[in-house]
């Protein structure tokens, strides 16, 4: 064959195979992600059994534990707009109140249910105190 | 001294500005007067950047509450081993080392090419384009996160540093991640000035290509330390989350590794100039992006700072770099046509450019993850972002077929290769890759279709690069007469590029095998347990023994003042097999009450670990706290103004009350196999890239006799 015909055939599958694999992540990355929602927006018309990432701070006074769960409130960074979040599985080890988190959920009756080791609190030292100068 | 710091920031500015326009004016005018005097401009960037640089270091190790970043981060309570790397933990000071390390290395590479005597057309241009960053970060240290800025009424204490980056291996962790992302942009600047100058042959990239590697080093190092970290410090028994920015280390550590496999080409038959240039670019671009990452706050992570006012100037910047990028390959596409074309798909420069693909689709899968949720939120308006399954589902795949190339890599030939010699080469990695998991089966291991090829093809890798170590020794010793040890030696020696790389081969092997056994057959349990009770986990018995404590013992040299912990009993059929002790420290917070303070700071997990070579057992606890607290409010309440001797022997007294009347406690268990083999693999990795970094000596330089290298080909005979 023709050794240029050959570099275009060539050419031709690995475009094709790159296309088609982009396309398949893609379209994968669109259907497995979690939405990112404050505590408000859930509030507005969260799904059951829809999963959602929920983002927020943890409401002052709400944390306690009940067995193996972990039971808070999450609340909206700008307002006290609150979801009540039940949670098993690692806690972070600056998780406490007024921290800013990130939790996988899914609405359960009136309570979102954290999926397992979703937790992620910031790292507190990365915020700049209101001193400095 | 913070004015002195601030004065030096402004004059690396002005040098910065300096060296760049009396480079390009030089190189423009061919005056070389004028871009020596750019040089030199970098090395007094260096020298004003250090000073700048020892004036933070020095404020933190004195505890000098005159400087902001100071106070925000550091405490006359932090040990002295952490006050030291304190510097690094706040914004301004990371931009500084940032800056720091960058004027380092370009007055380096810039020294050691004016000592040889070598680009000298590339490198004003690349003197410019490495001032111009350096410039940028100085713009920034000095307008938008200045680490100089002072307090008027400085206070006593501090904040002191985040207990979770009080891991040894933090004083590491940032500068070698830092040196791997300035490194990159050593040879980005040069590429930069290679298309500018039109000078586009071999020469920048073997200039250039050690301080490449050395970028890959570093970065790989960088990482690897986090992943240390988090396994041993963050309390939840893992190396690797996919974190963002995890990921920004990972991106431009992926393109490097691609470019490094592909220069070969290049300097070996003038091919791929447009991808060599393309990804050279590309990830001193991924750089600075990573760089961006951490700072802008952009994309929700564990890391990220909080939002600043560095995401426009960053992303203004990025822009430049990328665009700026695209318009020089575009504009130089017609000098950078390959000398020759791909003979056959089976060769070694195929097998390379199937590498440099799956590397790249592994970088532009990290990518895309990393960035989708920007990315979903400009399509549809709402923030969405995907987890680590959806990483795995792509990342697991092409890691199995980059393993496997990496062991095909090294015995296909340049050019035109045949069946019969690939076959007589690989008969026997083949024959260990199939056993392997077939033996791993037949004991029962499991049944994981992806584990068991890691494992097979992990084998397969291992198993070329040992026998390129033994007929390469064999053919030494055939021609030397050398004992074995001696022809090994001076086998590596004389060629320490090539048998570093194969080290290297060998390291990510053992390393993803590591990955995929702790990943896959690892057991875990959470369990709340009160002492005496008793939780299973892949066939061991953890028992809750007893409570611990401690007050004022801080023999980890943390600075936490309180402990509480456990003692676990393990065993397994009823036979001990180890004892346990994790617990958790506690770090005052002096903004508490009096009692109080000593509960209510920060509290990190001192996990329990029994580290072996077969398997780890990994504990961490959660003590309930909630007695305690109580009691502590109580206290501060009757005892507001106690001294802090009076709060200190309180606080002990409620902790050894917690040992007396334990409450039940929250585990976390893991029984993982082959964990250790991820930082053996990942240690070896370091050695193969320090051999291939070493300098070779000067006998070792010279080319062999036309004899010699007959005789070697004669022995090592490729297909």
């Amino acid at each position: 064959m023709d050794p240029s015909r050959k570099r275009k055939i060539r050419l031709v599958v690995a475009l094709t195979a790159a296309v088609l694999l982009a396309s398949a992540l893609i379209y994968t990355s669109f259907s497995a992600s979690s939405e990112a929602k404050s505590p408000s927006q859930l509030m507005a018309g969260a799904q059951p059994g829809q999963s959602y990432q929920l983002t927020g701070k943890v409401a002052n006074g709400s944390v306690r534990h009940e067995g193996s769960a972990l039971l808070f409130r999450v609340r909206d960074r700008t307002d006290n707009t609150s979801v009540p979040v039940r949670y098993t599985g690692e806690v972070p080890d600056p998780f406490r109140e007024g921290r800013e988190v990130i939790v996988d959920v899914q609405k359960q009756g009136s309570v979102f249910v954290g999926q397992k080791d979703s937790l992620v609190t910031k790292c507190p030292s990365k915020f700049k105190a209101a001193h400095s100068s | 001294m913070a004015i002195l710091g601030r004065a030096c920031l402004i004059i690396a500015l002005g040098l910065a500005l300096y060296g760049a326009g009396a480079s390009i004016y030089g190189a423009r005018a061919r005056k070389q007067a004028w871009v020596e005097s750019g040089r030199r401009a970098v090395y007094a960037m260096f020298g004003v950047v250090a000073i700048a640089f020892v004036i933070l270091i020095a404020a933190f190790i004195r505890s000098d509450f005159s400087f902001g970043v100071v106070v925000d981060h550091s405490s006359t309570t932090t040990p002295l081993f952490y006050r030291a790397t304190a510097a690094w933990s706040s914004q301004e000071g990371s931009l500084l080392l940032w800056v720091f390390l960058l004027s380092a290395w370009s007055s380096l590479i810039l020294f050691v090419l004016a000592r040889k005597g070598k680009l000298r057309e590339v490198a004003p241009y690349a003197t410019a384009v490495l001032c111009g960053l350096g410039g940028f970060f100085l713009f920034c240290s000095i307008f938008l996160a200045n680490p100089f800025g002072t307090l008027a009424n400085p206070p006593l204490e501090g904040a002191g540093l985040n207990p979770l980056l009080r891991y040894p291996s933090m004083m590491i962790h940032p500068p070698a991640l830092y040196s791997g992302y300035t490194l990159f942009t050593v040879p980005f600047a040069f590429g930069i000035g290679a298309l500018v100058s039109g000078r586009l042959d071999a020469s920048w990239i073997t200039s250039t290509r050690r301080f490449a590697l050395a970028a890959w080093f570093f970065l790989g190092l960088g990482i690897l330390l986090g992943a240390r970290w988090s396994y041993s410090e963050l309390g939840w028994g893992g190396y690797w989350a996919w974190d963002p920015v995890e990921n920004a280390s990972l991106m431009p550590w992926l393109v490097g590794t691609a470019f490094l496999h592909s220069a070969m080409i290049q300097e070996k038959r003038g091919m791929l100039k447009v991808w060599n240039v393309s990804l050279v670019l590309a990830a001193g671009v991924l750089a600075v992006l990573g760089t961006f990452l951490v700072r802008s706050g952009i994309l929700d992570s564990i890391h990220a700072f909080g939002a600043s006012t560095l995401g426009v100037p960053f992303i203004v910047l990025i822009a430049v770099m990328a665009l700026g990028s695209i318009g020089l390959v575009i504009w130089r596409r017609a000098s950078l046509r390959s000398e020759h074309r791909l003979d056959s798909l089976f060769s070694r420069e195929a097998i390379f450019l199937l590498n440099n693909l799956v590397l790249v689709g592994l970088c532009f899968v990290v990518f895309w993850g990393t960035f989708f949720p920007l990315i979903s939120e400009a399509i549809t308006g709402d923030k969405a972002a995907v987890g680590p399954p959806w990483f795995d589902r792509y990342t697991v795949p092409l890691a199995l077929i980059l393993v496997l190339l990496s062991g095909i890599g090294p015995v296909i030939a340049w050019r035109r290769a045949t069946v019969s010699k690939l076959a007589r080469y690989l008969a026997i990695p083949l024959a260990v890759g199939i056993a392997v998991p077939l033996l791993c089966l037949a004991l029962g291991v499991g049944h994981h279709l992806e584990a068991l090829l890691m494992f097979g093809i992990g084998a397969f890798s291992l198993t070329v690069v040992a026998q390129e170590f033994v007929r390469g020794a064999g053919a030494r010793r055939a021609m030397t007469g050398d004992a074995p040890p001696a022809a090994l030696l001076a086998l590596v020696r004389r060629n320490r590029r090539r048998y570093g790389g194969y080290v290297v081969h060998a390291g990510m092997a053992v390393l993803f095998i590591g990955v995929a056994a702790s990943s896959t057959f690892h057991n875990q349990r959470d369990a709340r347990l009160s002492p005496g009770q008793t939780t299973k986990v892949g066939g061991y018995d953890v028992r809750y023994v007893k409570p611990t404590f401690s007050v004022a013992d801080d023999h980890r040299n943390t600075g936490a003042i309180i402990s509480l912990g456990a003692v676990l009993d393990v065993s397994k059929n009823g036979k001990h097999v180890t004892t346990l002790n994790p617990s958790r420290g506690y770090y005052p917070d002096l903004s508490q009450g009096p009692v109080s303070r000593f509960y209510q700071g920060e509290s990190t997990s001192e996990v329990g670990l029994q580290a072996g070579l077969r398997r780890d057992l990994w504990t961490a606890i959660e003590p309930d706290t909630t007695q305690i607290d109580r009691l502590a409010a109580e206290a501060d309440r009757k005892f507001p103004n106690a001294t802090p001797q009076l709060s200190l022997f309180i606080a002990g007294t409620l902790a050894a009350g917690y040992a007396r009347k334990p409450p039940p406690a929250t585990f976390r268990v893991i029984d993982s196999p082959l964990v250790t083999w991820i930082w053996l693999g990942g240690l070896i990795v370091v050695a193969g890239a320090l051999i291939a970094l070493w300098p070779a000596g000067l006998r070792a330089r010279r080319r062999a006799p036309a004899g010699y290298g007959a005789r070697v080909a004669r022995e090592l005979g490729r297909a």
